[in-house]
């Protein structure tokens, strides 16, 4: 690339990145601003952070997503990998097209669509069944589960697709049983983008809006429905409180698991070097002590 | 030191019966008939090579032996039990896969004695077993490390103590040597094959390296397109090819394809020679004008300077020629000669290294050197 | 010798472990999947009514008559209604410009990231996917800051001199695609990413060898090599749009309705569920192409994510 080449190229991913942060720095900076109204600074002020430890709404809101976030997250999870373990086992099987479709389409599906046929469905089920008795923690999680598993099963498929085959039979060949195989091998293989899908699905179950809005009940109003109601009524600068700690506490996760993914790397490659130097002809010459 | 070993058979009975029988297995995957009815017997003790090229079937093969394919037609017995139907995880079968397939995220010893845990062995015996497994091949100070930290080599060895541990019956070995530098490869063989003839496992392994069947192999087969072209001993197979196919595959051949000159008779006219060829035995039932495929190995195929014009009448002059030296490769024991015929055929020939310190000047290219074969060295193979 | 063993896991008659494997989570995505799908249908063709549930029954019994009634109404409203469909165009229009500009900044950026030094792209990555991470909806309000009248924007713009009155940049079309851009673009740049980054690298060093300028390298090698990868982040971008709800509720104006404003108004203030049903069902039909393609490339390339 020419000179200028790279000099348009970091000008382009520059502004790229401004555009992207903006709103973000906008958020940071507004929650400590002294005056109600966005448009004035008028000092620094930690007023809207104290105002969030009484607003009950607010705080109520917060549990219970995070604890719709966590069951969402758990049963994500296990449905997600059984789907994305199915996916890279069994190729062909009767309906596999089918199976394949109803896997994927969600992931490009308007939330609308979904919010509504699930509404549907639950309101179906109670004048049958008795079951579900309105909406509420059930629905929710049921919707938020839907949403999610597709991420998790593309993600696990991925990861069984990529993993030498000949693992699972060398477990087969030395006389484990195909559960076995499963528990001792294909698992602790995987974990690495089970614990990824946990994370994700965690993120989207707690950010979600319009499932959230067809299937909450009246005890069950979910954070991000807190926040619309509100935005929608107009200013509420308590909100860019809320949003400076979902920054920070996301960042910090984020951060710190690049960091702990970059130095656990790092050690590996000293493992792995150390190991190679050992081999090598020149150490054959260093003498081993016994 | 305990080695692990089977107790030897008494020699005399090595088995006619044969300790491992493949009878008739087929396997078909949709429209495709990758394993054609195949039939082998192997002994007890003894090593056994499939060797092909990529896609005629031999790894198929000796995945069903493995149990993980189930054959579309035929039976296999392991020691007088049929073990067909038997899953891979019961089966007193163990291989040595070709990537390794160690478990990266378990070490050493827990590699190796993975298999002593599923049996359900006590840890104390497990222990014991597999420090005597890793001992056996030269691994025992590596029990903690993980798969990630060695080399290939060393994870091969760790592969195979892995499959020996559980003493199976009958060992299989997928292209073993296919991951290593042909420079450590020799060696690998010959360590291998050692410590596999000190256990005393029946072994059976799949390899399209042709040298590797030839060094390692009791017995060999050779496969093509799902069936078993000829099977012996590596010089009955090298020495007396039944087909074009085995005669080319193994190791290098030149062949001639000519028309009998007479009914019963064993003189063959090629048009690429100048000279007919004479076979070392009649070919009685065959009719003048049919064709016939021999083949001889570059090693018979003598070079000498070229004597002037022949007093003798050409027609009793056989298996002879007279060539151009297109190419010269300096092969160490041995010089490769590649030679030109009038005829535009190009002829292969080794000549040894004392042979050539004979010929005072040794032939250079463009120079013209005649060129002759024994009888008994021209095989028929078609 | 004994004879042989018994197989693993077959009871005569009961179907062997690998049916189960499969039967547990199809069924589970059949009800909770395809059913509520199917109920969409079924209340689409039913009638608006006062009790709970705010529909009608197809099949009833009354006075010994059973009767089977197919009300066609929802579909007539929304295919003779003008609102639905400008709302339908409008969405789909939005869709496809917010697509094409997603792609149009997505690409190079995606190019960019791809072509930087090992350690750094991860990091640049990392840039542009943590945003993704933090509250959408607060993302959307910091717009919502930014761009109203006496917001961050407009007080540059005031400021700088650029303009004497306050510029209308929100709730209206400006606003809407600032906000659209800005949630998709994530979606367009990862499949691009993993595309380019994924790419054999000695095929466009081989076109440079072979004489082809850096220009056509591209066009001719880099481009069209990456073509699933701009087919999915395209498909990722455009399907969902077509229906989101808040970005236009919060950043569009009232004449930029979208379907998704529609449908939702339908169903929460008008309680007009069979009507709501008959859009989703119409929408669905809408999408149902763009889908399949999407599956097809999903099935070819595997995961995109």
């Amino acid at each position: 690339m020419t000179g200028l080449g790279v000099w348009l190229g970091r000008g382009f991913l520059t502004l790229l990145f401004l555009f992207f942060y903006l709103p973000i720095a906008s958020v940071i900076f507004y929650s400590f601003n002294a005056s109600a109204l966005a448009s004035e600074w008028t000092g620094f002020s930690l007023h809207w952070y104290a105002k969030l430890l009484d607003d009950h709404e607010l705080l109520d809101a917060c549990r219970i997503s995070l604890v719709l976030a966590m069951a969402t997250a758990c049963s994500s999870v296990l449905v997600g990998a059984w789907i994305g373990y199915v996916l890279a086992t069994y190729r062909r099987f009767v309906g596999s097209g089918l199976f394949s479709a109803m896997v994927n389409a969600p992931l490009v599906l308007p939330e609308v669509i979904s919010g509504i046929s699930l509404l549907l469905l639950f309101v179906s089920l109670e004048q049958s069944l008795g079951w579900p008795q309105g909406r509420g923690m059930a629905t929710m999680w049921i919707g938020h589960t839907m949403l999610c598993i597709s991420y998790v099963a593309i993600t696990v498929q991925a990861r069984l697709a990529s993993m030498d085959r000949s693992l699972t039979e060398a477990a087969r060949d030395l006389g484990a049983a195909p559960l076995r195989v499963f528990f001792d091998i294909t698992l602790p293989l995987i974990a690495p983008s089970l614990f990824a899908g946990w994370v994700l699905s965690f993120t989207i179950s707690l950010d979600d809006v319009i499932m959230s809005a067809f299937l909450s009940g009246p005890d069950t109003t979910t954070l991000p429905l807190v926040l619309l109601s509100r935005m929608r009524l107009g200013l509420n600068p308590e909100i860019n409180a809320v949003g400076t700690l979902i920054i920070a506490v996301v960042s910090t996760g984020v951060v710190g698991n690049s960091w702990y993914l970059m130095h656990r790397e790092r050690a590996q490659a000293r493992l792995l070097a150390q190991a190679a130097q050992a081999r090598s002809p020149r150490a054959a010459q260093i003498p081993v002590s016994a | 030191m305990n080695i692990p070993h089977i107790p030897p058979m008494k020699s005399s009975k090595l088995g006619e019966d044969g300790f491992l029988q493949v009878l008739d297995v087929s396997k078909q995957f949709g429209k495709v008939t990758v394993v054609d009815k195949v039939s082998l017997s192997i002994r007890r003790q003894e090593f056994f090579a499939l060797l092909g090229s990529s896609g005629c079937g031999k790894s198929t093969l000796l995945r069903i032996m493995a149990g993980l394919e189930t054959p579309t037609s035929g039976r296999i017995v392991l020691d007088g039990q049929d073990i067909t139907d038997i899953p891979a995880h019961r089966r007193p079968v163990n291989m040595m896969f070709q990537s390794y397939a160690l478990f990266p995220h378990m070490d050493v010893a827990s590699n190796v004695g993975y298999g002593l845990r599923r049996e359900g062995v006590a840890k104390a015996q497990i222990r014991e077993r597999v420090d005597e497994a890793l001992a056996l091949v030269q691994m025992g100070g590596y029990a903690a490390s993980m798969p990630a930290q060695l080399s290939g080599g060393q994870q091969q060895r760790v592969a195979l103590a892995r499959s020996l541990v559980k003493r199976p019956k009958l060992l299989l070995l997928d292209e073993p040597m296919s991951a290593l530098d042909k420079k450590i490869r020799q060696q690998t063989q010959f360590e291998l094959g050692s410590i596999l003839q000190k256990v005393g496992v029946t072994c059976l392994m799949v390899t399209h390296d042709q040298e590797e069947a030839m060094t390692m192999a009791d017995r060999l087969a050779v496969m093509s397109e799902g069936v078993i072209v000829q099977m012996g001993t590596p010089e009955h197979v090298y020495e007396a090819p039944n087909t074009r196919f085995s005669a080319e595959f193994i190791g290098s051949t030149n062949v001639f394809t000519g028309m009998l000159a007479s009914d019963g008779g064993d003189v063959l006219d090629c048009h690429e020679l100048v000279r007919p060829l004479q076979l070392p035995h009649a070919l009685v039932h065959a009719r003048k004008g049919q064709s016939v495929t021999v083949s001889v190995r570059p090693e018979r195929i003598r070079l000498s300077w070229p004597q002037g014009a022949d007093s003798r009448d050409d027609s009793q002059v056989f298996n002879t020629a007279e060539g151009v030296v297109e190419q010269i490769g300096y092969m160490g024991s041995y010089t490769l000669y590649y030679l030109r015929l009038p005829s535009g055929r190009v002829l292969m020939a080794h000549v040894p290294r004392e042979v050539l310190a004979g010929f005072g000047r040794e032939p250079d290219y463009g120079d013209t050197v005649a060129l002759h074969w024994s009888v008994r060295s021209l095989v028929v193979v078609g | 010798m004994t004879g042989p063993t018994p197989s693993t896991w077959r009871f005569p008659g009961l179907p062997g472990g690998r049916t189960w494997a499969i039967a547990i989570p199809f069924v589970f995505l059949l009800v909770f999947f395809m059913l509520p799908f199917l109920l969409v249908l079924k209340i689409s063709f039913a009638q608006s009514a006062m009790h709970v549930p705010p529909y009608t029954a197809l099949l009833q019994y009354q006075d010994q008559q059973l009767s089977f009634l197919l009300s066609l109404e929802s579909y007539i409203t929304i295919f003779s209604d003008d609102i639905y469909f400008s709302a339908y165009a409008s969405s789909v229009k939005v869709a496809f410009f917010t697509t094409l500009v997603c792609l149009v900044v997505g690409y190079p950026a995606a190019w960019l990231i791809a072509s930087a030094r090992p350690g750094l792209r991860e990091l640049l990555l990392m840039g542009v996917v943590l945003p993704f991470w933090t509250s959408y909806l607060v993302r959307i309000y910091a717009w919502v800051g930014i761009l109203k009248d006496q917001g961050l924007a407009n007080r540059l713009l005031l400021w700088s001199g650029v303009t004497d009155t306050p510029v209308q940049l929100m709730h209206n079309t400006t606003g809407l695609y600032m906000g659209m851009v800005y949630s998709y673009l994530p979606y367009m740049v990862l499949p691009l990413y993993a595309f380019l980054v994924k790419m054999d690298r000695s095929l466009p060093e081989a076109a440079r060898d072979l004489g082809a300028q850096p220009w056509e390298v591209f066009f001719t090698v880099t481009l069209p090599l990456s073509l699933p990868g701009i087919t999915a982040g395209c498909l990722l971008v455009f399907i969902p749009s077509v229906g989101e709800y808040v970005i236009p509720e919060l950043l569009g104006s009232a004449s930029d309705l979208m379907i998704g404003r529609v449908m939702w108004s339908d169903f929460f203030n008008s309680i007009a569920w069979p009507l709501a049903a008959a859009a989703t069902g119409v929408m669905v039909a809408l999408l149902l192409v763009p889908m399949v393609w999407f599956q097809r490339v999903q099935s070819r390339t595997g995961a995109v994510a």
